[in-house]
C-alpha cells in the first residue's frame, strides 16, 4: 500500500496531468530532492523556490489570480508563522473583492509532532489555521484520504490549507488508491526516486483516477455506541487503535470520528454521534489554550447540552512554549496513546 | 551625452512636453484634475461623516496618470497585472475606473463594486483590468506580484506585472522577496517594480530610517537590472521614464526598478488630519509647463476644473441616495462555493 507521501505525490501528479496544476513549488520541492518528505518527487511541474515563505505564498496568490491552480509548500508548518498575513489575504481575497477574485490555491505543509522534531519541527497550527476565515483547512490521517483530499483541494475555487501530519507521512495505507498497483514494491520501483544520482531518473506513474474526498466530510473510522471521539491527523490512528482494543476487550464501544476537514468541519457527523452516545472527547495535538476542540465543545454545549451524559473532554498538547527534543519531555507535552486510553476510560466510567 | 540624433534636433523638438503633444497633455491634465478633486472630495466626506477613514494619493497624479495611460489594459495573462496600494487612485482613473465607485467605497454603500462596503476607500479590485485586490497590509503586493510575474514569464506575451507601493514599506521583507524572485536566474520575471517615494512613513521621516542613497540602488546588486530614480511630480519625466521601463520589461522579460519621488499633499491619511501640505504640486507644474509653452491658456484649465467638479457633485448626490449593505451580506463571498449549511453563524452561544 502507498504511504501518505506517495499518495500526495500521486494526487499531485493527477493534478498536473488532468486538473490544470501548472506550478508545484516551495523550498526543495523540485529535483533533486522532491520535498523533504518526498511528497513532490518526480513531478513534472515541481520546482525549487528561494528560501522565502512570504514569497512562496505571495507567488501562489498571484498565480491563482492569474488563472492558475498552484500548489505551494511551506516546508514545515513551524515556518508558516511569518506568513500569517499572506494566508489571511488568501482567505479574505474573495470576500474583500466583493466576490470578484477567486483564490484557487493549495498550501500544503507538514504539521505536528512525532518525529523528534524539537521546537521548530513539531508545531501544530490548527488554532491559527481555523481562524484564517475564508480558507479551507484539511488534515488527513490515511493515505487514501490524503489522495482524495488533495484532488478536492486542487479542484476547489477556495484556498485550501493542506496539513500533512509529519508522523504519518511514512505510514502505509490500509486501502488501495484507485489505480495503485497491489504490490507496494512495484509502486516503489515505479515512483520512488533512487538514492544517489537522479539526473536521468523518470517515474512511471500508475493509471490514476479522479477520486475525491469531499472537503467538509468526516469519516467514522470506528463505529460505536457508548462514547464519541472526535480527532484528526496524528491522533486519529491512535484513537482508532484504542477504540479497537477497547472493543476487543469488551470494555467499551467507542465511535471514532476522523474529521479530515477542520474548515468547514462536519458538524452533522459530530452532533449525530454525540446524540447517540452522550459522551464525547475531542483529541488533537494542538496546545490546550484556545484549542480548536474547545470551539467544538462550546458549540456542543449550546446545541446538545441536555443530551450529554457526561462532561465533554479535551485531550490536547500542554501549553508549553515549545515541544522538547528529549523523548521523555516530548511525550509529556504531546498526547500519547496512554493519554487517549486514560481519557476514554474516564469518559466511559463517568457516572451519567 | 546627447546622442547624434538628439543633438541635431531643435531644442523645441527635444522638449519632452512637446514630444507628448497637446492632445495627450490635455488628456493627462484632465485625469490629474479628476484624481485630485476625487481625493479632496473623499477627504471632505471623511471629515464630514460621510464615510470613515481616508487614505489616498493626492500629489502622485503626474506619475500615476502617466502610468495608468500606458498600461496594457485587460483581463488575463496577456494583459498587464497591477498590484497597487491605497495611493493609486490616479492610476485606476487613468485606466478608466469611474470616480463614483470610489465615492461608493468611501461611503461604504452596497453598490461599492470593489468590496461591497467592506474595505477602506482606495482599495480596488477590478478583475476586468487585472487590478488584483488592494490590501491594507503594507508591501504584501510586492510578494503577490511574483505570482502574476511567473504566469506571464511562462506565457508568450508582452504583458507585464506592475507593482506599486511606498518608500517606507521597502523596509519590509516583501520588497526584497520581489527583487530576489524577479531576478532568479532560472526564471527572471517581467515585473516593473515601482516605489513612490514621498519621504515619509506615516509620521516618520524616511531619512531618519533609511540609509540608502536611492531606493532604486537596490537594483545594483542584481547584474544587469536597471534601476532609476526620477522626479514623479513632473509629467514629462514620469511619462518618459515609464515608457522606457515598460518597454524594457515587455521586451526583455526581466525586472526594472523605478523610484518616483512624489509629493504627499495631504499627509498620510485622515488619521493625521488630511490637511494640505505646502509641497510641490504636480498639477500646478503641468499647468505651468503647458502655459509657458503656449500649449494652453489658464481659461482652458478652469473649464476642466469646473467640469470635473460638477461631475463629482452629481456622482456624490447619486451615491447619497444609495442604500447601505444589509448586515448579513457579510455572509456573501466567504467561500466560492457558498457557505456550508452547518457553518457557525451565530457569533457565539
Amino acid at each position: 500500500m502507498a504511504n501518505m507521501a506517495q499518495a500526495i505525490r500521486m494526487a499531485l501528479h493527477y493534478g498536473e496531468q488532468h486538473l490544470g496544476v501548472t506550478e508545484i513549488f516551495g523550498e526543495d520541492v523540485g529535483p533533486p530532492l522532491g520535498g523533504v518528505f518526498t511528497a513532490t518527487q518526480g513531478l513534472e511541474r515541481s520546482w525549487n523556490s528561494p528560501l522565502d515563505e512570504r514569497g512562496i505564498i505571495g507567488a501562489a496568490l498571484g498565480l491563482a489570480w492569474a488563472g492558475g491552480r498552484p500548489v505551494a509548500e511551506i516546508q514545515f508548518v513551524d515556518y508558516i508563522f511569518n506568513v500569517i498575513d499572506m494566508l489571511k489575504l488568501a482567505g479574505n481575497g474573495y470576500w474583500s473583492s466583493a466576490g470578484r477574485f477567486k483564490t484557487p490555491l493549495v498550501v500544503m505543509t507538514p504539521t505536528g509532532s512525532g518525529i523528534h522534531g524539537s521546537m521548530y519541527h513539531s508545531h501544530s497550527f490548527d488554532s491559527v489555521a481555523t481562524k484564517l476565515h475564508g480558507m479551507k483547512v484539511v488534515c488527513p490521517s490515511t493515505a487514501i484520504d490524503a489522495y482524495g483530499l488533495m484532488i478536492s483541494a486542487i479542484k476547489s475555487d477556495d484556498p485550501v490549507l493542506f496539513l500533512k501530519p509529519k508522523a504519518l507521512l511514512r505510514a502505509k495505507g490500509a486501502e488501495l488508491i484507485p489505480g495503485e498497483p497491489a504490490d507496494e514494491k512495484v509502486l516503489h520501483e515505479m515512483i520512488d526516486a533512487p538514492l544517489g544520482d537522479r539526473e536521468k531518473w523518470k517515474p512511471r506513474w500508475p493509471e490514476l483516477t479522479d477520486y475525491c474526498v469531499e472537503i467538509g466530510k468526516a469519516r467514522i473510522s470506528h463505529p460505536g455506541s457508548e462514547a464519541t471521539v472526535v480527532t484528526h491527523g496524528r491522533m486519529a490512528p491512535i484513537c482508532l487503535e484504542v477504540a479497537q482494543a477497547l472493543k476487543a476487550a469488551g470494555k467499551g464501544s467507542v465511535e471514532v470520528i476522523d474529521l479530515r476537514s477542520l474548515i468547514p468541519y462536519d458538524w452533522d457527523a459530530i452532533k449525530t454521534s454525540v446524540r447517540k452516545t452522550g459522551r464525547v472527547a475531542f483529541v488533537n495535538e494542538e496546545t490546550e489554550i484556545t484549542n480548536f476542540g474547545e470551539h467544538l465543545i462550546r458549540r456542543l454545549i449550546d446545541e446538545c447540552f441536555y443530551e450529554l451524559a457526561a462532561r465533554p473532554r479535551l485531550l490536547a498538547g500542554k501549553a508549553t512554549p515549545g515541544i522538547a527534543l528529549s523523548p521523555s519531555v516530548e511525550s509529556f507535552i504531546q498526547p500519547q496513546k496512554t493519554d487517549v486510553e486514560r481519557v476514554i476510560g474516564e469518559l466511559l466510567a463517568d457516572p451519567a | 551625452m546627447p546622442s547624434a540624433k538628439t543633438s541635431s534636433e531643435s531644442p523645441q523638438a527635444a522638449d519632452p512636453y512637446r514630444k507628448l503633444g497637446a492632445a495627450k497633455l490635455f488628456k493627462i491634465h484632465e485625469l490629474m484634475v479628476r484624481a485630485r478633486l476625487l481625493e479632496e472630495r473623499l477627504i471632505k466626506m471623511s471629515k464630514g461623516g460621510d464615510g470613515f477613514f481616508w487614505i489616498g494619493g493626492p500629489g502622485e497624479e503626474a506619475f500615476n496618470v502617466s502610468l495608468g495611460l500606458q498600461v496594457k489594459k485587460g483581463r488575463g495573462v496577456d494583459h498587464d497585472f497591477l498590484h497597487l496600494h491605497y495611493r493609486s487612485s490616479a492610476i485606476v482613473l487613468a485606466m478608466g475606473a469611474q470616480p463614483i465607485d470610489s465615492l461608493r467605497q468611501m461611503r461604504s454603500v452596497a453598490t461599492d463594486p470593489y468590496s461591497k462596503g467592506r474595505s477602506f476607500v482606495n482599495h480596488y479590485a477590478i478583475a476586468e483590468f487585472n487590478i488584483v485586490p488592494v490590501s491594507p497590509t503594507i508591501e504584501t503586493q510586492y510578494s503577490t506580484a511574483i505570482g502574476t510575474g511567473i504566469a506571464q514569464a511562462r506565457a508568450k506575451t508582452d504583458a507585464v506585472t506592475i507593482v506599486n507601493g511606498g518608500d517606507a514599506g521597502t523596509a519590509e521583507g516583501d520588497f526584497h522577496s520581489c527583487l530576489v524572485w524577479a531576478n532568479r536566474p532560472v526564471l527572471p520575471l517581467p515585473i516593473l517594480i515601482i516605489v513612490v517615494n514621498n519621504g515619509w512613513g506615516i509620521s516618520t521621516k524616511g531619512e531618519t530610517q533609511h540609509g540608502e542613497r536611492n531606493i532604486s540602488d537596490w537594483a545594483k546588486v542584481f547584474p544587469g537590472m536597471p534601476g532609476k530614480t526620477i522626479n514623479g511630480n513632473d509629467v514629462a519625466e514620469s511619462w518618459g521614464a515609464l515608457e522606457e521601463a515598460l518597454a524594457y520589461v515587455r521586451k526583455n522579460r526581466k525586472p526594472y526598478l523605478l523610484e518616483a519621488r512624489c509629493s504627499r499633499l495631504y499627509g498620510h491619511s485622515s488619521s493625521s488630519g488630511a490637511n494640505r501640505i505646502p509641497e510641490a504640486d504636480s498639477i500646478e507644474i503641468l499647468e505651468s509647463a503647458m502655459t509657458s509653452r503656449g500649449i494652453a491658456a489658464p481659461s482652458d484649465f478652469a473649464k476642466v476644473w469646473e467640469r470635473e467638479a460638477r461631475a463629482l457633485d452629481e456622482a456624490h448626490q447619486q451615491v447619497k441616495s444609495e442604500p447601505f449593505p444589509e448586515g448579513d451580506s457579510a455572509w456573501q463571498d466567504v467561500f466560492a462555493d457558498g457557505l456550508p449549511p452547518s457553518y457557525p453563524v451565530k457569533g457565539g452561544s
